[in-house]
C-alpha cells in the first residue's frame, strides 16, 4: 500500500488561510489502511481546523467527503455535483489522488494535507514500513524476497557495505541491514551459494531515472 | 453513598472507555465543552482487556491535536478508578472542574452556544447504555 503521513497542522492551516468553504477529501484505499486519510482522519482534521478557525474568529464551512478511490475517473466523478460549492479542495489522499482530482476539476486548487511517503506494509497495528521503490525491474528472486533497492540505505546490489554492524545498518541502530537480512534468508533456505553470484550494475532506466512511467494494456483500452 | 459532584459535569455513559474515539472528544470541544475527561477502569481491570489502555493513548493523541490548534491539550485528561470508588469519582469530578475553571473557557466556544445541551446531542451516537 501507499503510506502517507499527515502534514504538520501549521502547514495545513497556512495553506487554508485564504479560504472559508473547504472540501476536505479522503480516500478509502491505502491512506485509510495506514490511518492517515480515511473517513476517520478526515473527521479529525476537519474538527481540528474548525476549532482553530473558530478560535481565530474566522469560522470555516467544511464538507467532509471520502472517495472510494481518488485515482480512478469513475470515482472522481462523484465530486461533480458539489465540488463547485467550495472555494478549495484539500485532500488527504496520496499524491496520485491529489493530482488526479486536480486534473479532473481544473478550476479548483487541490491542496495536499499529507506527505506521501512510501510503498510499504503494516508490520503490526499502527506500524508501517517501506518495502518497494517501484524500480521497474524486480530482483526479489535473487535476494529471496528482501529488496536491496528499498531496504538498503545505499541500494547496493553486492552488499553489505562497511557500515553493517550486528545486523543493523549504519544509518541507525533500529534499521536492519538489508544485506544481513538477505544473507539470513539465504541461510534459512540453505541457498548460501547464491551469495557468491555477483550482481551486475543495475539498469536504472526502468526506475524513476528513466522519467515518468506508463503502463498500457491494449486489450483494455477500447 | 450520597456524594455530590459539580453539576456542570455532564456524564456520557459508554460500555468501555475503549469506545471513546478521538473524534468524540473533539466533537465535545466543538460543541462548547471547556474540558473533557475519561473515567475508566483501573489498568489491568478492563473487561475488554485493553479498552482503558487504548483510551489513555487516544487521550494523549487528542492532547497533541488540541495543542496544535490552540485549544490546549491540558483540557483533556484520563482518570482510572474502580466501579466501587464513588468517593474517588466525586473527587475527580471536583479536581477536573477546578482545573478547567483555572484554565478558563474553551476559546473556540460559539457565542451564545448552550454548551451542555449541544454536547449531549453531538455525542448521542456514542450513548450505548440506557440511563
Ligand atoms: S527490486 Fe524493485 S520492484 Fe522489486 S521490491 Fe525492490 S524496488 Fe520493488
Ligand atoms: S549497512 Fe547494510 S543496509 Fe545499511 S547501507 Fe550498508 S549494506 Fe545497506
Amino acid at each position: 500500500m501507499i503510506v502517507a503521513n499527515r502534514k504538520p497542522f501549521e502547514e495545513i492551516i497556512e495553506m487554508l488561510k485564504p479560504y472559508t468553504r473547504i472540501l476536505l477529501l479522503g480516500c478509502n484505499e491505502c491512506v485509510t489502511v495506514c490511518a492517515t486519510g480515511g473517513t476517520k482522519e478526515v473527521a479529525v482534521l476537519a474538527s481540528e481546523i474548525r476549532l482553530f478557525r473558530q478560535k481565530e474568529g474566522r469560522p470555516v464551512e467544511i464538507k467532509e467527503f471520502t472517495l472510494e478511490r481518488n485515482c480512478d475517473p469513475e470515482y472522481v466523478d462523484a465530486l461533480k455535483p458539489f465540488i463547485n460549492d467550495y472555494d478549495v479542495v484539500m485532500s488527504m489522499a496520496c499524491g496520485c489522488g491529489i493530482q488526479f482530482v486536480g486534473e479532473h476539476y481544473r478550476n479548483k486548487i487541490v491542496l495536499p494535507a499529507v506527505n506521501t511517503t512510501f510503498d510499504g506494509v503494516t508490520e503490526k497495528h499502527g506500524v508501517w514500513t517501506e518495502r518497494c521503490q517501484g524500480c521497474g525491474d524486480c530482483v526479489l528472486d535473487k535476494t529471496l524476497g528482501v529488496c536491496p533497492v528499498t531496504r538498503c540505505a545505499k541500494s547496493i546490489f553486492n552488499g553489505p557495505c562497511g557500515g553493517s554492524r550486528d545486523g543493523k545498518c549504519e544509518i541507525d541502530k533500529e534499521t536492519p541491514c538489508a544485506w544481513q537480512l538477505i544473507v539470513d534468508r539465504y541461510k534459512e533456505m540453505d541457498m548460501l551459494y547464491k551469495y557468491l553470484e555477483i550482481q551486475p550494475v543495475k539498469d536504472w532506466s526502468t526506475s524513476r531515472d528513466g522519467g515518468p512511467r506508463k503502463r498500457m494494456r491494449e486489450d483494455l483500452t477500447i | 453513598m450520597r456524594l455530590s459532584y459539580p453539576t456542570n459535569v455532564k456524564i456520557m455513559k459508554v460500555p468501555c472507555t475503549g469506545r471513546v474515539d478521538i473524534i468524540h472528544i473533539l466533537k465535545a470541544f466543538e460543541s462548547g465543552a471547556d474540558g473533557v475527561y475519561l473515567a475508566g477502569c483501573l489498568e489491568g481491570d478492563c473487561h475488554y482487556l485493553v479498552g482503558n489502555m487504548r483510551a489513555k493513548k487516544r487521550v494523549e493523541y487528542v492532547k497533541q491535536i488540541l495543542d496544535e490548534c490552540g485549544i490546549g491539550g491540558n483540557r483533556v485528561a484520563m482518570y482510572t478508578m474502580s466501579a466501587a470508588e464513588g468517593q474517588r469519582f466525586a473527587e475527580v469530578a471536583h479536581e477536573m472542574t477546578e482545573k478547567i475553571r483555572e484554565i478558563g473557557p474553551n476559546p473556540a466556544k460559539l457565542q451564545g452556544s448552550r454548551g451542555q445541551a449541544n454536547i449531549t446531542r453531538t455525542l448521542e451516537p456514542l450513548r450505548c447504555v440506557k440511563e
